[in-house]
């Protein structure tokens, strides 16, 4: 018998809990103004989530998935990526979309049910937030492809949960990209629940960036709570793909420290003692720690930055709140990129119920 | 001109516009140096390279949803299903982001994207070869869902899909694919989507079809107009959306009307053409609509398949059954 192929899947930390290096850190991380943009960014999107689940619990906004816990894993990515690279988000990725120029006010109107808030002004073509699940990974290689065809520097970055790594969507894209050799970045956000399925659950695997293997793609693993591991590992899948490489899976590994959406009740499922236990690992905390340790943050730097955090999501608020809400015309605006001459009579009764006094009555 | 049957001409078509249009890419199974199984798309990679002409991985739901990605950045992607009966995976693709990106995302992003797989029955196929599974993407919004019934429509009909700017599912029926030749004059002109074709006037009675079933429609028009029955004879050619104007127009005239569809009975597209007549043609009509379908049963396999197929018989017997009292 002979040994014909063999695997090694690397985990990658630079901060433990406590924010304390563990070994060198990468250069990029050595300069505390290339980390504190990385800072700010994970307090904003907290400082967001706090707010969005306000909304929602005072029916401002419908549904809203938070990403509390695992900002890092967003905003390490998206802050490796160019602004010509193309995300292709899921459900839970606003940290990373507020990094890729995403408006807090658009992320509030897609939530608060309206689609213009997936007509983002500035980053032109990364796409709508992926609801079903897993779908997304395809429509990443399906990206990077057109990239690769024109010959374009670009990369195209997506994100998964633990719970898609399920999904044939996830193995089918990968298996597509390693042999397309497109640059893509698959990246799992391994929060450790699908809903009220433990990770365990999903995969009796050790690792979920050993996926990865079977496609011939390089799978590894970081501490999705250590922004700078996150970073460095991003960094180096996208310059890869940028240089012909082809497809990296990170698999970075965090906690949901909130329920699976404001619908859910992570109480009927988990052991609230072992979720604050969980706590001790969250990733502002431990950058913070880091931070001040090397003497580029203080009490006060805080305090400013957690009131400037609320002033821009309080403006982004109130922005949301001011816009009204869609006339009916809007659900047959751009469905085609021209309205087909059969559905007139429907547009026009649509119309016409919309703007007569009970014309549309429910219940 | 050319004589071309229909799956040579759905060749030109994607020749033609690959020529034209660098964005147009192909890609599924086999599609590449094998030419397809069909050989719908022969000669292409070698022509434009297999960077245009991908043979995939086998796997329909990245061929769909690797598609939609493409599509997103502006490309121009034919994606071939070998066959309709192993399109469900990609269904979730289809309908929930083929069909809605353009809507979700306000116009920002949109979906170009051509869907080629082979339906219907009749060549004799082992299982799953078969099916006819049109009125599925007719329900579903944001797409268009056209089936060619002869090699001149395929190619007008192939190139306006593949330059319209949102998913289209093209539908092509296998028993055509060598059935018979027509001219096909190669020029790239297209074909207008979203409207019906009047293959034959006739003042009695409107039948009305699509796909290969047309065959056995204008055969039974052809059986009619022997005993003195003028049918007209309606290709609709592009069932999402539908256009009501020349069916209903045409009804209005003939008083009767009959749609044969190889698909079941039960939620085919014919029933929404009959809902259409009872809604906008009902006082028009001399007697009730017929449907003339394929059973409610699963397609069976080849020895039986003729017998689930609608025949000319079961068309002209509609027919008279509209005629009773006349």
């Amino acid at each position: 018998m002979t040994t014909v192929a063999r695997f090694e899947v690397e985990f990658t930390r630079f901060l433990n809990a406590e924010g304390e290096a563990t070994q060198e850190l990468p250069p990029f991380a050595l300069d505390p103004a290339n980390l504190i943009p990385l800072y700010r960014a994970m307090q904003l999107t907290r400082a967001f989530d706090t707010k969005a689940i306000a909304l929602q619990r005072t029916g401002k906004i419908g549904t809203f998935a938070s990403a509390l816990g695992q900002e890092a894993i967003g905003i390490g990515v998206a802050s490796a990526m160019r602004k010509e690279d193309v995300l292709v988000p899921s459900y839970r990725d606003h940290a990373a979309q507020f990094v890729r120029g995403v408006t807090m006010t658009e992320s509030l109107l897609y939530w608060g049910g309206d689609e213009r808030g997936s007509n983002f002004a500035v980053p032109r073509e990364d796409f709508p937030s992926c609801v079903p699940i897993g779908n997304q990974v395809c429509h990443a290689a399906g990206v990077a492809y057109a990239f690769k065809l024109r010959k374009e520097a670009r990369v195209a970055a997506c994100f998964l949960g633990d719970g898609a790594t399920s999904k044939g969507d996830f193995y089918e894209a990968l298996n597509f990209a390693a042999v397309w050799r497109a640059p893509l970045l698959v990246v799992i956000n391994n929060n450790q629940w699908a809903i009220s399925v433990p990770r365990e659950h999903q995969t009796i695997t050790p690792t979920l960036a050993q996926k990865a293997i079977a496609a011939g793609v390089e799978g590894v693993q970081v501490d999705g709570n250590d922004v700078i591991a996150v970073h460095d590992a991003a960094r180096r899948a996208i310059d890869k793909a940028r240089a012909g490489g082809g497809p990296t899976l990170i698999e970075a590994i965090s906690y949901r420290l909130g329920d699976h959406t404001t619908a859910d009740d992570a109480t009927r499922y988990r052991d609230p003692d072992v979720v604050q236990q969980q706590w001790a690992n969250e990733p502002i905390r431990r950058l913070r720690n880091h931070l001040a340790r090397i003497g580029a943050w203080d009490q006060e730097k805080e305090e400013r930055l957690q009131k400037e955090c609320a002033d821009q999501v309080a403006a982004a608020v109130d922005a949301y709140l001011a816009i009204p809400p869609p006339t009916a015309a809007a659900m047959f605006d751009h469905l085609y990129a021209e309205l087909p001459t059969a559905m007139k009579e429907q547009f026009d009764a649509a119309q016409w119920f919309a703007s007569h006094d009970g014309g549309s009555s429910h219940g | 001109m050319a004589e071309l049957n229909l799956v040579e001409a759905i060749n030109r078509a994607q020749a033609w516009e690959m020529d034209h249009d660098p964005s147009v890419v192909v890609l599924g199974e086999d599609v590449g140096v094998n030419g397809g199984v069909f050989r719908a798309t022969v000669g292409l990679q070698e022509r434009f390279g297999p960077e245009r002409v991908i043979d995939t991985p086998l796997a329909e739901t990245a061929i769909i949803g690797t598609a939609i990605g493409m599509a997103a950045m502006g490309l121009k992607p034919v994606a071939e299903i070998q066959f309709s009966g192993f399109i469900y995976p990609a269904m979730d693709h289809i309908w929930n982001h083929a069909g809605r990106l353009r809507n979700r995302t306000r116009g920002r992003l949109s979906c170009p994207l051509v869907v080629r797989s082979p339906c219907g029955a009749g060549i004799h196929a082992p299982e799953h070869h078969s099916e006819s599974p049109e009125a599925l993407f007719a329900h579903l919004p944001g797409v268009r869902v056209v089936i060619p019934s002869s090699p001149s429509r395929a190619y007008g009909l192939l190139l306006a899909a593949i330059r319209n700017p949102d998913p289209v599912i093209f539908l092509e029926p296998t028993r055509l694919y060598r059935l018979f030749k027509q001219e096909v004059a190669d020029d790239g002109e297209a074909l207008p989507l979203d409207v019906c074709f009047t293959l034959r006037a006739g003042s009695d009675v409107t039948l009305v079809s699509w796909g290969a079933m047309l065959n056995e429609t204008q055969a039974a028009a052809e059986a009619l107009a022997q005993e003195g029955i003028m049918a007209e004879v309606i290709d609709v050619a592009t069932l999402k959306p539908l256009d009501m104007t020349t069916i209903l127009e045409s009804v209005t005239r003939t008083g009767r009307c009959v749609i044969v569809h190889e698909a079941m009975r039960t939620g085919g597209f014919g029933a929404e053409i009959a809902a259409n007549l009872a809604e906008h043609g009902l006082y028009s009509l001399l007697a009730p609509v017929q449907r003339v379908t394929a059973w409610d049963v699963v397609v069976p396999l080849s020895r039986l398949e003729y017998q689930y197929l609608p025949s000319v018989e079961r068309i002209v017997a509609a027919v008279m059954k509209t005629l009773e009292g006349a």
